[in-house]
């Protein structure tokens, strides 16, 4: 028998290690998601911790410039016109920021894929119909229909979220479709139902996993493009309203000062870009590490730095 | 010492992987004459490519590196030369063509203009290339040719994409050509004539032909000498029919005892009594297109019926419908009498288990993300009442061992196996339902030859073993010589020949049928000589 | 190809009517206009007169009624605002952001296919590394920022560029320096990745084998395969910004139809609304138009 050639197991070592040594193969990415990883300690902990020092009002060090330790590290980033220190305040917004975001991207992915799954694996009426959906809303202008509904609607948390969430949802719903039709054809899916497998099985335990790591990488990509919508929104003034902050809503509150302090604009942009940036970084990673095909770039790299 | 046409002197590449380095070629030398065929014969990963890519500076650089050896091109080495140099010579001297011409021809221009393209490339003007394209479409034979200058390859069929492929690879009257695995992806009766066109051009131009293949049968046609290589080496070079009459390698013998269509055929079985599976006028349309028009077929238990025909003949669309993947648009389906066209979906579910189905390719056919003991049992996930859970391990241990497996690799992922593991693995999913039917939808096909034998080997143990009935859809027909009991010829939906496999292969009633027994290709030179000159004065 | 025409127009028109109705009777949801267009100090009777002139005292199916007749004879309404023919007041706002799209559009494209085809021909190259950083950073810059950074630097400390109006060649400096980092940022990957699949494909093998040479490899046969993917993506760009780069416009007081959306929204200006969502609507369509008979030209398999 010449048949028993089998590929060499690499070392055995936990799924975590294996995850981790691939991100620092890419080492982008790498910074990207400890980027992240604070960001997100700072949505958590921040407002618990900073909460009262963003708020504190300080009318001696109105507008106060940045890099001048002699007010303390709070100041470090300088203050706003109220004399509120930056730093705590980006710390506490960083929230909202990721809190919208996130939540836009969970409702729009979740129902924007079961959507896609169901117009993608049944032939029926029912799949005209959300794909029919799907180009209406398609065929908006997001951003203005984020406009028009929210001047109507109070603009609330709940409803930004909500807005966000319905323009996006047909990013998923096609993408989900697309691939669902694409795998539903291979052969192990046949082979499924050949042994006579039902459609909740062969959906969920066949296709899903094979479609769940682009969606992974569109949503990453995705919340990148929220967050932005959001800080658009609340930069127009229609998106979350003071004494709530975003990121977004302090660059428009620097907006004013721009010609005498431009730090109140300049550092909650550079967080917005840090984020998404990273997130961008992030998605092109998980592109390659979660492709089975071209993970072996990945590991090769990380091989060859240990 | 005379210098060669094209001679490649201990060539050594190797490759840059995840998995280390990988020496693709070690120390490899032939050479090439005017006016000669010369095949380079080897399995899938044997290098046999590799050192035609060399010739072409085809091999990207990184992840490849040639560490050793020259290539000489009428006694100048190639591999010195500047970048420059080599693709003046690529088209020019050498030209090449490949396997799958549709991937090869650019989808997006007009193969008028890829034709001529070749000539401006080297200097040509853009009327004389035009000229020139025209007079090579006509000479390998494309209908209309002022027509199809400005047709795009997919308008096109595979036999006439290779020839367009070959007349582009012609357009600078080169002094070699390279043919990868030329025709490889066409049925055999196109395969024949294209092997033809090359010989004749071939006599034409007496150009040197460097043949890549994995088949004896191609060799056995065109080749005068050949490189038989395995695992990136050179195991045995020579005259093509005396590699074949007395191979002096063990792998060379190997390889040519796996060659099918040699053995004994079976005897004809009694057949009556309630068959097993009846097919009655299945039909079945894709918009206008008619696959199957009106088909009836009959399995008895235990019997092995092979569908044999070419592409478009509508054997995987019968294959298709009789596991209901495809309902036919017509006819009836009748498991042990019961209609299955007609069964509610819970009755249906039982049956499932008794019909199974072997694909073409197991790298498609299972699950990347499942472990092999959750390809196998789920077999019994599904349906429960096989096997309590408890022996679950214990049978797909078991099974794995009649598939000649071992039962360790059951926590292992297809893609940790080879082409032929992974088709056991398949077969043993199959065998975990306990059926009654396999339908094989060219299950062997894809595999090496020494593979194909292999597996048709075990497929035919397990016949025996388990009483099984086989479906075997194939597109060639010494594959199923030795094995099936019956064979059913089919051309455009329709069945033209069906009859005991004897009768097809000593007795064959149809022209379809000696046209596509003559076109088959024996791996014997002299055989093969012999077809030749038949044909040829048929045609004559 | 006309049949195909017709079903994309008879879609996007149906789609645009049940816009058109949603935003209708949202927009007079808002609340009454009259309070912002008359002095506070106004009689009852003006008011009233006002409302009577305008129609705002019917009910709003009637209002409806009387919006859809009048489209019917091709009238779509006053600008409240301006005292103008809607219509007019959108073509014009509409005018300005065409020319705003093709000029950012067409640098966007150009830069992002040469540098990402480069790019693409040695992949993980010096070249490539600093391209494809610059588009990732471009890719995640919100616009509203950049302009202020932009306003900032070139405007208030080096008074090089004006910042806003339309009145010299200066003027468009800014905005189109601000729209086109994201679009370019994100094309520059489309092409790139596109490019990359490309030219490991069978067919660029077969050029190489055929001795054809490097430039011509890249811009002959890899780009136009390269190019489908691409087109998808710079149609959406474009209708992006034709759709109104409110932001943008905002900041840089730019008189185009996202800054128009807005402040009619802002002042219920509804017939400029209206007329500025069918404007949208149509251009969008004709965009994606664009895109099709694009598609078809670069690839003879695609017939419609």
């Amino acid at each position: 028998m010449t048949d028993t050639r089998i590929q060499s197991d690499p070392k055995p070592r936990g799924p975590f290690t294996t995850w981790l040594s691939m991100l620092w193969a890419d080492k982008l990415a790498f910074f990207a998601a400890l980027f992240l990883l604070v960001a997100l300690l700072c949505a958590i902990f921040g407002p618990w911790l900073m909460g009262d020092l963003a708020t504190k009002q300080n009318l001696r060090g109105r507008n106060a410039p940045p890099f001048d330790l002699a007010r303390g590290w709070l100041m470090i980033l300088g203050a706003d016109a109220l004399g509120r220190p930056l730093l705590p305040r980006i710390v506490v917004a960083a929230q909202n920021t990721l809190m919208v975001a996130g939540a836009a991207v969970l409702c729009s992915a979740v129902v924007g894929c079961g959507l896609g799954l169901i117009a993608g694996y049944s032939r029926k009426r029912a799949a005209q119909w959300i794909m029919r959906l799907g180009d209406v809303i398609m065929s908006f202008p997001s951003l203005l229909l984020a406009v028009i509904v929210l001047y109507m609607l109070e603009p609330s948390v709940a409803n930004i979220v909500l807005v966000l969430a319905i323009t996006r949802i047909p990013v998923y719903l096609r993408t989900t479709r697309a691939e669902v039709l694409e795998v539903r054809e291979r052969m192990f899916v046949q082979a499924a139902r050949v042994m006579g497998a039902s459609d909740r099985r062969i959906i969920f335990r066949h296709i899903l996993p094979v479609v769940l790591p682009t969606l992974l990488t569109i949503a990453t990509l995705d919340f990148a493009f929220v967050m932005l919508a959001e800080s658009s929104l609340s930069f127009l003034g229609i998106g979350i309203q003071p004494p709530e902050i975003t990121w977004g809503l302090m660059v428009a509150q620097g907006r004013e000062y721009l010609t005498t302090a431009w730090w109140l604009s300049f550092w909650p942009g550079l967080a917005i870009i840090g984020t998404t940036l990273s997130l961008n970084l992030l998605s092109n990673w998980m592109r390659i590490a979660l492709d089975p095909a071209q993970r072996w770039r990945l590991e090769m790299r990380g091989r060859k730095n240990d | 010492m005379t210098d060669h046409l094209l001679e490649v002197r201990d060539l050594s590449v190797e490759f840059h992987t995840a998995a280390g380095t990988v020496k693709a070629v070690q120390n490899v030398s032939w050479h090439l004459d005017r006016g000669e065929t010369l095949a380079i014969l080897g399995e899938s990963g044997s290098g046999k490519s590799v050192s035609a890519s060399a010739v072409m500076n085809l091999i990207d650089m990184p992840p490849g590196r040639i560490t050793s050896g020259q290539i000489l091109l009428n006694g100048q080495d190639m591999l010195v030369m500047t970048a420059e140099q080599r693709r003046q010579i690529n088209g020019c001297k050498i030209a090449m063509i490949f396997q799958d011409p549709l991937a090869h021809l650019n989808p997006v221009y007009s193969v008028g203009w890829q034709i001529a393209e070749m000539v401006t490339t080297h200097g040509g003007t853009r009327d004389k290339a035009q000229a020139r394209a025209l007079d090579l479409l006509r000479r390998v034979g494309i209908p209309e040719p002022e027509l199809a200058m400005r047709k795009y390859p997919h308008q096109f069929s595979g036999g006439q994409r290779q020839r367009l492929m070959i007349a582009m690879a012609l357009a600078c009257k080169p002094d070699i050509l390279i043919a990868d695995e030329p025709t490889t992806a066409l049925d055999v009766t196109v395969q024949a004539q294209v092997l033809e066109l090359l010989e004749e051009l071939q006599r034409e131009t007496g150009m040197g032909l460097l043949l890549i293949t994995h088949d004896l049968g191609v060799v056995a046609e065109i080749a005068d000498r050949v490189v038989v290589m395995n695992g990136g080496q050179i195991v045995e070079t020579g005259n093509a029919a005396e590699v074949y009459r007395n191979p002096r390698h063990p792998y060379t013998r190997k390889l040519i005892d796996a060659a099918p269509g040699k053995g004994q055929m079976p005897v004809e079985r009694d057949r009556t009594g309630q068959p097993l599976l009846r097919a009655e006028r299945l039909t079945k349309s894709y918009g206008a297109f008619h696959a199957l028009k009106g088909v009836d077929l009959t399995i008895m238990p235990g019997e092995t019926v092979a569908v044999v025909g070419e592409s478009g003949s509508g054997k995987s669309t019968l294959a298709r419908a009789i596991l209901r993947l495809d309902d036919p648009d017509g006819g009836r389906i009748l498991y042990r009498g019961d209609d299955l066209m007609a069964m509610a979906p819970r009755q249906l579910f039982g049956l499932r288990r008794d019909l199974q189905m072997v694909f073409q390719d197991p790298t498609q056919s299972l699950n990347p993300r499942m472990t092999v003991f959750q390809l196998i049992s789920e077999a019994w996930v599904i349906h429960p009442d096989i096997l309590p859970k408890a022996q679950w391990k214990d049978r797909a241990a078991d099974l794995l061992v009649k598939v000649g497996l071992r039962p360790e690799m059951a926590a292992r992922y297809p893609h940790q196996f080879s082409g032929g593991q992974r088709q056991r693995i398949a077969i043993a999913r199959a065998l975990a339902m306990e059926p009654k039917l396999i339908v094989c939808d060219e299950a062997v096909s894809a595999l090496d030859v020494s593979i194909q034998a292999q597996v048709i080997e075990l497929l035919d143990g397990l016949r025996r073993e388990f009483g099984l009935s086989y479906l075997f859809i194939a597109h060639d027909l010494p594959v199923v010589r030795d094995f099936a009991d019956r064979v059913v010829v089919m051309k455009s939906g329709e069945i033209v020949e069906e009859g005991p496999v004897r009768q097809i292969f000593d007795a064959p009633r149809h022209p379809y049928t000696r046209a596509l027994l003559s076109a088959s290709l024996d791996p014997d030179p002299v055989v093969q000589a012999a077809r030749r000159t038949a044909r040829q004065l048929e045609t004559a | 190809m006309t049949g195909f025409i017709g079903k994309r127009a008879l879609a996007s028109g149906i789609s645009l009517i049940g816009l058109v109705i949603l935003v209708f009777f949202l927009s007079r949801l808002t609340g009454d206009p009259t309070n912002l267009y008359l002095p506070l100090d106004a009689s009852i009777e003006a008011r009233e007169q006002f409302r009577q002139l305008h129609g705002f005292n019917d009910p709003l199916i009637v209002q409806f009624g009387r919006y859809v007749m009048d489209l019917a004879q091709g009238d779509f309404g006053e600008s409240l605002q301006q005292a103008r023919p809607a219509m007019e007041v959108v073509l014009q706002a509409f005018g300005w952001t065409l020319r705003l799209a093709l000029i950012t559009m067409t640098c966007v494209t150009v830069a992002a296919i040469v540098i990402g085809s480069l790019a693409a021909f040695k992949v993980g190259g010096i070249f490539d590394r600093i391209a494809t950083f610059f588009s990732l950073v471009g890719a995640s810059a919100p616009d509203f920022w950049l302009a202020i950074v932009a306003i900032v630097i070139f405007a208030v400390n080096l008074h090089w560029l004006p910042t806003s109006g339309t009145g010299t060649p200066w003027h468009w400096v800014l905005p189109v320096a601000v729209l086109f980092v994201r679009p370019f940022g994100l094309i520059l990957q489309v092409v790139r990745g596109s490019m990359i699949t490309t030219l490991s494909s069978a067919y660029v093998k077969t050029a190489r084998a055929k001795g054809v040479r490097t430039r011509s490899i890249i811009f002959v046969h890899g780009l136009r395969n390269a190019m489908l993917p691409v087109i998808t993506v710079i149609g959406d760009q474009a209708a992006a910004i034709l759709n109104g780069a409110v932001v943008i416009e905002t900041i840089f007081g730019f008189p185009g139809i996202g800054k128009l959306m807005i402040d009619s929204i802002l002042l219920r200006d509804f017939s400029v609304v209206l007329a500025s969502i069918m404007i949208s609507a149509v251009a969008i369509f004709i965009m994606n138009l664009l895109i099709d008979i694009a598609y078809a030209m670069l690839d003879p398999r695609i017939r419609y």
